[in-house]
């Protein structure tokens, strides 16, 4: 296998940077985007919705409830505090309509880390 | 091989957020058995293949995760000796006293620099089921759900896996059986204390003290796929699976208990001994290292921790 590595960067259909991958000599260009996808290095592609753990624990999926009612399940309290939860603030896996609903996406909440761009790219 | 020091990993504590769905989950689905509930409301769990006390201990709190993971070791001169190597490597260590868990002797415990508390004990009680032996059937009680033989190992997300693997290496003797290098530096280190491919994993986390998965052995390949229609049967949330790891080359799912903490089930994996050289991938192969049949990471897989 060649040692020799290459930068490269990619753009989406309207030009803007979406980030880069390490490419190998002897390797499909396609194959280390690939990768870089799996590392969470692309962005400004069509989005994915953050799916995780599906059951109120990781907290991917956290969401800002603006318009209508819900029930809920038990959802971690170190991604939903007391505060965030009277903002409307919930993780969408452990929420149930009542009605109909307007969510916007939110960044997980990162305890104990100055910031992480892979967590707050969703 | 005479095998000393620290034997195999004992317990987890994992905190669930709804004690009913996860009592149901880890018994009725893994396939457990719950020895008692405590005073303070945890609940013991063992797999029947397991002579010791319990492996899997949950516990209710308003957040998913895992407290603690717990090694047992040959003796309590042992203990001692570790006691006196993790303090003069510069760690503190609180004593637990016998009982905190039931059935379980005095403990150490202290914080390793990835966040995560570890604990090492040396005495502890047996409880049924048990194995047999004398003139003994393979099994006591039917085995039920996934069918789970012991707890395994867990996977564990954190900063400093330099010095996670440098501890773990120089003060508990664990060896390195496989790591991933990237360009940047580790990314995984897969350590083991005995026979098995691993006994303990950590994976380099912005967030210290996150936790990946706990993990249980099956016994075959068939068991996988039946564990596998288990989870559709019974919707429990899916990760990925089942497939195969490069790494270690265990046959797995991995899958979300109902608060959310990932847990493994897979069969097979290959024999470590202390003489064999570790084991490496680099960024061109992380994917079949992690997963080998779909050859790239999964989003979750480095995002998704508890």
């Amino acid at each position: 296998m060649s040692e020799q590595r290459f930068n490269i960067d990619v753009e989406n259909i309207n030009a803007e940077f979406c980030g880069s991958s390490t490419g190998y000599a002897d390797e499909r260009v396609l194959v280390s985007l690939e990768r870089a996808q799996g590392f969470g290095k692309l962005k400004n592609l069509p989005k994915r919705l953050p799916v995780g753990c599906r059951r109120g624990g990781c907290g991917i999926c956290r969401a800002r409830i603006l318009e209508g009612n819900y029930k809920r399940d038990p959802m971690s309290r170190e991604y939903v505090t007391l505060e965030d939860e009277k903002e409307g603030l919930v993780l969408l896996c452990a929420i149930y309509p009542l009605s109909d609903l307007k969510v916007r996406l939110e960044p997980k909440c990162v305890k104990n880390v100055e910031a992480n761009s892979q967590s707050l790219e969703i | 091989m005479a095998m000393t020091g620290v034997l195999r990993p004992g317990f987890i504590q994992i905190r669930v957020m709804d004690m009913e769905a996860a009592k149901e989950h880890y018994i009725k689905r893994i396939g457990l058995h719950q020895v008692m509930e405590g005073d303070d409301g945890r609940v013991y769990l063992k797999a029947a293949d397991e002579f010791d006390h319990h492996s899997i201990v949950l516990r209710k709190a308003d957040d998913a995760g895992c407290d603690l993971m717990a090694f047992k070791v040959l003796d309590e001169e042992t203990l001692d000796g570790f006691k006196k190597r993790i303090e003069d490597y510069g760690i503190e260590v609180d004593e637990v006293r016998a009982g905190e868990q039931p059935g379980i002797g005095r403990r150490i415990s202290f914080v390793i620099t990835s966040g995560h508390r570890i604990e090492l004990y040396s005495n502890c009680d047996q409880s049924d089921p048990k194995p047999g032996i004398f003139n003994s059937h393979i099994w006591s009680v039917e085995p039920h759900g996934m069918r789970a033989r012991r707890f395994d190992h867990a996977l564990f997300y954190g900063p400093d896996i330099d010095g996670v693997l440098d501890f773990f290496t120089k003060v508990l003797d664990f060896k390195l059986a496989e790591k991933v290098q990237m360009p940047d530096g580790l990314l995984g280190i897969w350590l083991t204390c005995g026979m098995k491919a691993h006994d303990i994993a950590f994976v380099k986390h912005p967030e210290p003290g996150k936790f990946h998965h706990v993990s249980f052995e099956l016994e075959n390949w068939n068991d996988v796929g039946r564990a596998a229609d288990i989870i559709t049967n019974f919707n429990i949330s899916i990760d990925i699976g089942p497939t195969r790891h490069g790494i270690t080359y265990g046959q797995t799912i991995y899958f979300f208990d109902p608060s959310g903490n990932r847990n493994e089930v897979f069969a097979g994996g290959y024999t470590y001994y202390p003489d064999l050289p570790t084991r490496a991938w680099d960024e061109r192969d992380v994917g079949k290292a992690i997963f080998y049949y779909e050859r790239q990471l999964n989003e979750a897989f480095l995002s998704v921790v508890t």
